[in-house]
C-alpha cells in the first residue's frame, strides 16, 4: 500500500503543481483560471465524443511514452522517438499504397513495415552508442531532423499527388485501413459515431503496454535490459551482455514509437501527412517520466496528457486570451517538477520524520 | 544552365557570416555551461525566449536596445532554471533542457496571443528598429574572449576543472556549485543574445519556432568543434555556409534541398562515432555533483 501511495504521490504533486503555475499564467494573459479549466475539464471528460477524443490524442502518447521507458529502463534516453514515428508512418504508408492485395496480408505488413522502420531508426543510435560509445541522447537529435528531412524529401519528389498543394502522400488502398470504434462496436450491437477517429490504434497501443510490462518484468532479456539501466558495470561483472541489452532496448524503443504510424496513417488520416506530429515523441518524454516508466502508469499519463489536447483545443476556441499553448507550457512545466523531484522532498521528510 | 558564379560570389561570406551569428553565439553559450560539466540542451528554448522577449520588447517600447536588454534578461531566466534544476535539485539535466525547449515552443505563442492578438507571432519592427549588424561584431568578438578566458584567466581554470574533475576543484577550494551557475548563466546570455538576432537583427519580428533547430545546430558545432572555441568558430561557420549555399540553391540546382539541410546534422554523428578523430567531452559532463560531508 505504502508503494502505490509513493509511486502515485510525486506524479499527482507534479501534475497539481503544474496545475498551479498554469493558473498563474493564465491570470497573467488576463483570463480566469477557474473558467479555463472548467472547459478543459468539460470538453475533455464531459461527453462520450470528448471522452472518445481524449483517448485517440492518447494513443501516439502511449506508443511514446512506452519507446521512452523501455529505453530509460535501460539506463538511455531516446530523445529520437519524434523521428522514429516519422520514418516508421512513412513505411506503413508506402506499404499501403503500394501493396493492392488482400486486407489480412496487407494490414500486417503494414504494422510490420511501422515497427521494423522506427525500429532501424531507433537501432542506428543504440548500435553507435554499443560499438562507439557515442551519446544515444545527440545522435536521436540529430536522427530526428534526418528523418524529417528524408520523409519529406520522398513526400515532396516521388509520391505526392502532382499538383497537390498540401505536403502529403498519395492516398493508402482502402484494404489497409483499420477499423474505427464504431465498425468494431456494431457486431455487439453498440451503437457509436462514426465519425470519431479513435480506432483499433488504441487497442494496438493496450496491448502494447502489457507486451512491454511481460518483456521487462517476466523475460530474462527484460531482466538484462533492466540491470544494465541500474547498474551497467554490475550487469557486465554478472555476465550480461551490455552493448546487446543496448541495442535491443534501441530497437523496441523505435519499434514502439513506430506504432504511432498504425494509428496515424492507418486508422486516421489514410496517407503520409509531412509533419503530421505534435511533438508526441517530446510529449513521449513526460508521459514516460510522470508515469515512472511503468506501462500502467504511462496509459493513465497518456490520458491525462490526450485530456490536455482535447482540453487546448477548446480552450482556444472559448478564449480570446489563451490559447492552446497553454497546453505544452502545462506539459513542460510538469516534466520541469517531476525530474525536479527533490523540490517535494522536504514534504516526505517531514512525513517520515515524524513517524520515526 | 547552372553558373557556379550564382552560388559561389563574394556576397556568399557575407551571407555566412549573418547565418553563422546565431550558431557561433548559442555555441559559445553551450561551450560555458558544458565546459562546466552541465549539458545545455535548452540551447533552442533559451534561444526561443530571447527571440521572442526580444522582438515583444522592441515592439512594444519601439527601442532594439530595450528589447535586446530584456532579452538577455529572460535568457539569464531561462538559464537559471535550468541551473537551479539541474545543480541544485540535481535533476536530469538532458531532460530538464528538453522540458525548457518544448516549454518555448509553448510560451511565445501564449503570450503573442493575450499582447499581440496573433497565435505565434510578433507585430512587423519597423527598419530602424532593427539592430543588423552589432550581434554580428558581439559574435566575433566573444569568440577570442572566450578563448582567453577559458585558457589564461584563472576563472577559465577552475571552470574547466569543475567540468573535468569537480571532486579536485572541490578539495582546491573551488566553489563547484557557484561555478556551474555562472557557466550556465553565462550559456543564458549567449543564447538569449543569439535569439534576438534572430528576432530584431537578421529579421524584424518574432515568429512561431524560428530558431527552426538552430540551438540543436550548435549544440553539434560544439561537439564537431570538440569544445573548444575556437575550432566551433570554424564548425559554425562550416555549417553558416551549408545554409547559404542551400538557400542558393533553391531552384537554381536540383538538389532537393532537404539533403543540404541534413549536412550538419550526419557530420555531427560521423564525428561523434569517432571516424574523424576523437571527440573529447569534459570528463564530468552530465554528472550532479555531491559534495562530500566532512
Amino acid at each position: 500500500m505504502q508503494r502505490i501511495v509513493d509511486a502515485l504521490l510525486f506524479p499527482l504533486l507534479a501534475v497539481i503543481s503544474a496545475f498551479i503555475v498554469g493558473a498563474i499564467i493564465v491570470l497573467l494573459v488576463g483570463d480566469n483560471p477557474i473558467r479555463v479549466y472548467e472547459i478543459f475539464f468539460a470538453s475533455a471528460f464531459g461527453t462520450v465524443d470528448g471522452i472518445s477524443y481524449t483517448l485517440f490524442y492518447a494513443t501516439p502518447l502511449i506508443c511514446t511514452g512506452l519507446a521512452v521507458a523501455i529505453a530509460f529502463r535501460c539506463g538511455l534516453l531516446n530523445i529520437g522517438a519524434e523521428g522514429q514515428l516519422y520514418v516508421a508512418a512513412f513505411a506503413a504508408a508506402w506499404v499501403g499504397f503500394t501493396l493492392d492485395t488482400s486486407k489480412w496480408i496487407v494490414i500486417p505488413l503494414c504494422m510490420i513495415a511501422a515497427m521494423i522502420a522506427g525500429g532501424i531508426w531507433g537501432g542506428i543510435p543504440g548500435l553507435l552508442k554499443a560499438r562507439f560509445g557515442s551519446h544515444e541522447v545527440i545522435n536521436t537529435i540529430m536522427m530526428n531532423f534526418i528523418a524529417v528531412g528524408i520523409t519529406s524529401y520522398l513526400t515532396q519528389y516521388h509520391y505526392r499527388i502532382a499538383g497537390d498543394p498540401i505536403l502529403q502522400t498519395k492516398p493508402i488502398f482502402e484494404q489497409a485501413h483499420i477499423p474505427r470504434m464504431s465498425a468494431m462496436l456494431a457486431p455487439f450491437g453498440i451503437a457509436f459515431p462514426a465519425w470519431l477517429p479513435l480506432n483499433l490504434g488504441f487497442l494496438i497501443a493496450i496491448v502494447a503496454c502489457i507486451v512491454v510490462y511481460i518483456f521487462l518484468w517476466k523475460t530474462k532479456w527484460g531482466y538484462e535490459l533492466r540491470a544494465v539501466g541500474a547498474n551497467p558495470s554490475a550487469a557486465e561483472y554478472g555476465g550480461i551482455n551490455v552493448s546487446r541489452s543496448i541495442v535491443i532496448a534501441m530497437c523496441l524503443s523505435g519499434a514502439l514509437a513506430g506504432l504511432v504510424g498504425i494509428n496515424e496513417v492507418l486508422g486516421y488520416r489514410y496517407r503520409y501527412y509531412d509533419g503530421f506530429s505534435a511533438n508526441y515523441g517530446f510529449t513521449g518524454i513526460a508521459v514516460a517520466l510522470l508515469g515512472r516508466n511503468h506501462p500502467l502508469g504511462i496509459f493513465l499519463a497518456a490520458i491525462l496528457f490526450g485530456a490536455l489536447v482535447r482540453g487546448g483545443l477548446f480552450i482556444n476556441i472559448f478564449s480570446d486570451r489563451v490559447s492552446k499553448d497553454l497546453v505544452v507550457v502545462l506539459q513542460a512545466v510538469i516534466i520541469l517538477f517531476v525530474a525536479c523531484e527533490a523540490i517535494f522532498l522536504f514534504l516526505q521528510k517531514r512525513n517520515t520524520g515524524g513517524k520515526s | 544552365m547552372i553558373n557556379a558564379a550564382d552560388i559561389i560570389n563574394i556576397s556568399l561570406i557575407g551571407s555566412t557570416v549573418r547565418l553563422a551569428t546565431p550558431l557561433i553565439l548559442a555555441s559559445m553559450g553551450g561551450l560555458y555551461s558544458e565546459r562546466a560539466g552541465i549539458i545545455n540542451i535548452a540551447l533552442e528554448g533559451i534561444m526561443l525566449s530571447g527571440a521572442f522577449t526580444g522582438a515583444a520588447i522592441a515592439a512594444k517600447t519601439g527601442s532594439p536596445w530595450l528589447g535586446l536588454l530584456a532579452a538577455l534578461l529572460a535568457g539569464l531566466l531561462v538559464a537559471a532554471i535550468h541551473a537551479v534544476a539541474c545543480i541544485k535539485y540535481r535533476a536530469d539535466q538532458v531532460v530538464i533542457g528538453t522540458a525548457i525547449n518544448i516549454l518555448f515552443l509553448g510560451v511565445p505563442a501564449l503570450f503573442s496571443k493575450a499582447f499581440f492578438g496573433s497565435s505565434g507571432s510578433t507585430p512587423q519592427l519597423e527598419l530602424e528598429q532593427r539592430i543588423p549588424n552589432f550581434l554580428i561584431y558581439v559574435a566575433f568578438l566573444v569568440v577570442p574572449l572566450t578563448y582567453f578566458v577559458l585558457f589564461y584567466t584563472r576563472f577559465g581554470l577552475r571552470l574547466r576543472m569543475v567540468g573535468e574533475s569537480p571532486e579536485a576543484a572541490d578539495t582546491a577550494g573551488v566553489n563547484v556549485e557557484k561555478m556551474r551557475y555562472l557557466a550556465v548563466l553565462i550559456s543564458g546570455l549567449l543564447a538569449a543574445a543569439a535569439g534576438a538576432y534572430l528576432a530584431i537583427g537578421q529579421n524584424s519580428l518574432f515568429t512561431r519556432n524560428m530558431t527552426a533547430g538552430r540551438g540543436y545546430i550548435a549544440l553539434a558545432a560544439l561537439i564537431f568543434g570538440n569544445w573548444h572555441p575556437v575550432k566551433t568558430l570554424l564548425a559554425c561557420l562550416f555549417f553558416g555556409l551549408a545554409e547559404a549555399v542551400s538557400i542558393r540553391m533553391q531552384g537554381v540546382v536540383d538538389i532537393p534541398n532537404q539533403f543540404i539541410q541534413m549536412v550538419p546534422y550526419i557530420l555531427t554523428m560521423v564525428v561523434l562515432a569517432g571516424f574523424i578523430g576523437r571527440v573529447h567531452p569534459p570528463k564530468a559532463i552530465g554528472q550532479p555533483y555531491v559534495k562530500e560531508r566532512r
